[in-house]
């Protein structure tokens, strides 16, 4: 798979076809990967995909390689499925054109959720990671563990929807269709069954934990206003301290702005230092959006955002008749 | 709390229901006066933002009022609202947030009988849950 990829790209830069192509390289710790910018066939050899590729490259287009972009130039992003949708979403939100962009899509197996992985290794260090056939391997001093891939994944990979990109121009291998999950509903059908003081404590008991570090929204690929409404400080809408109130108003607020955005990659999660269950919101909020407005986001970047967008004949049973 | 009213925010669009509210006082219609009321140019203007700021300042119930679909001042501004409030209400319920605190509506300028109906049903649905505690900055449960 990853011949077959580096090759693609080499072929690509060789050709002109794209100046630069943004994917994943090997990175210092054994569990992360960090993101990589080729721009000479040479270098393609760089190039790696596994279940350390948390990194969504989608992102760079719009900042890093912006400039690049906004030339004509093409950029090649090499894209699993949630960082496809990140990208239909911007060229939908008019942050790159669709014209300027070769999706080359990798068929995803999940990510690590390294939390996971440190946990089951016992607080020894890991330096050196492998994976091979569903199985990932783990080695450091005193350590040397195998487990099954679904043990050390993502929650939010777990329940993915749509593993591979949807939309692509090339695709590394065969692209599985999206399919629907029934744990995300079950998990939000159950929330709405407890009573509305019970939810409410639940909420309370999950936001307290919050220490305000914006690591959700500092990484969230949806995220990218020039000034958040949180940094504001004329007027300032909402106090700066983990006080429980404006800590529920910041992600309450910060839900309702990637509702029908947020593409459930599940970094958020993942950047979060206190564990928090994020996606619950999200999830709710992206029901609604696709029961409401029919709109799942990030599927067809010619589609109007559904925040963005209206119908003169919606349902309208939640105004006071 | 025997003599509790409750402190409703009413946040009106300047074209349709603020003139509403404004028949129904030249008109003289008798409505409870646990509304506050705040003008904005268009139901579109409002940001979830507000509503939720006004719940933490201690306000009982929020409303929010606008030009009947189709009648919008700036033609589509209540349609682009309705979308945010049609995913904002759902959310807020969710969380356990009583469905009656935050409420929509539309009324016309000339809908002054209406404008006092809404507010009184809305006064009356937070007397019925009592004062605000969830959300509310400075509460200690």
């Amino acid at each position: 798979m990853i011949e077959e990829l580096r090759e693609k790209v080499k072929k690509l830069l060789a050709g002109g076809d794209v100046e630069l192509v943004i994917g994943w390289e090997k990175g210092s710790q054994p569990l992360s990967s960090t993101p990589v910018f080729i721009d000479s066939p040479e270098e393609a050899d760089r190039l790696v995909f596994d279940s350390t590729c948390g990194n969504n490259p989608a992102v760079y287009s719009t900042k890093d390689a912006r400039r690049l972009v906004k030339a004509g130039k093409k950029v090649g992003v090499v894209v699993k499925g949630c960082d496809a949708r990140s990208l239909s979403l911007y060229v939908a939100e008019k942050q790159v054109k669709r014209d300027n962009i070769v999706i080359i899509g990798v068929p995803c197996r999940g990510v690590l959720d390294s939390d996971k992985v440190e946990e089951l290794a016992g607080g020894r260090e890991v330096l050196e990671y492998s994976e091979q056939d569903g199985k990932i391997t783990v080695r450091g001093k005193d350590l040397d563990l195998t487990f099954d891939a679904k043990d050390v994944l993502s929650a939010s990979c777990l329940a993915c929807i749509y593993p591979d990109a949807k939309e692509y121009d090339i695709f590394i291998g065969e692209a599985r269709d999206g399919k629907p999950n029934k744990e995300q509903n079950a998990a939000i059908d159950e929330f709405e069954k407890l009573s509305s003081e019970e939810r409410w404590k639940r909420m309370e008991e999950i936001y307290s934990k919050c220490i305000r570090c914006y690591a959700c929204r500092n990484v969230c690929p949806s995220c990218y206003c020039n000034e958040c409404f949180v940094d504001q400080n004329d007027p300032q809408w909402i106090g700066k301290t983990p006080e429980i109130t404006d800590t529920m108003i910041f992600h309450i607020i910060r839900n309702l702005h990637v509702a029908g955005r947020c593409v459930e990659c599940g970094a958020c999660e993942r950047a979060c230092p206190m564990g928090l269950d994020l996606l619950l919101l999200n999830r709710k909020a992206a029901r609604e959006v696709e029961e409401r407005f029919g709109y799942v986001t990030g599927i067809d970047s010619g589609e109007k955002p559904a925040m963005a967008d209206f119908r003169e004949d919606e349902k309208q049973n939640f105004i006071m008749g | 709390m025997k003599d509790w009213q409750p402190k409703i925010l009413a946040i009106l669009c300047n074209w349709c229901s603020y003139a509403g509210a404004d028949l129904a006082g030249v008109s003289r219609i008798q409505y409870p006066p646990n509304i506050r009321v705040v003008r904005i140019p268009c139901s579109g203007r409002v940001d979830p933002l507000f509503i939720m700021k006004s719940l933490q300042s201690g306000f009982d119930g929020v409303l929010v009022s606008g030009c009947h679909p189709g009648d919008c001042h700036y033609l589509s501004g209540n349609y682009v609202a309705r979308r945010r409030f049609a995913i904002l209400k759902p959310l807020l319920e969710f969380i356990g947030i009583e469905p009656e605190r935050v409420q929509f509506s539309w009324i016309s300028a000339g809908e002054g009988e209406r404008f006092a109906e809404v507010m009184t049903k809305v006064t009356n649905d937070v007397k019925k849950i009592g004062p605000a505690k969830r959300l509310v900055k400075g509460v200690q449960k």
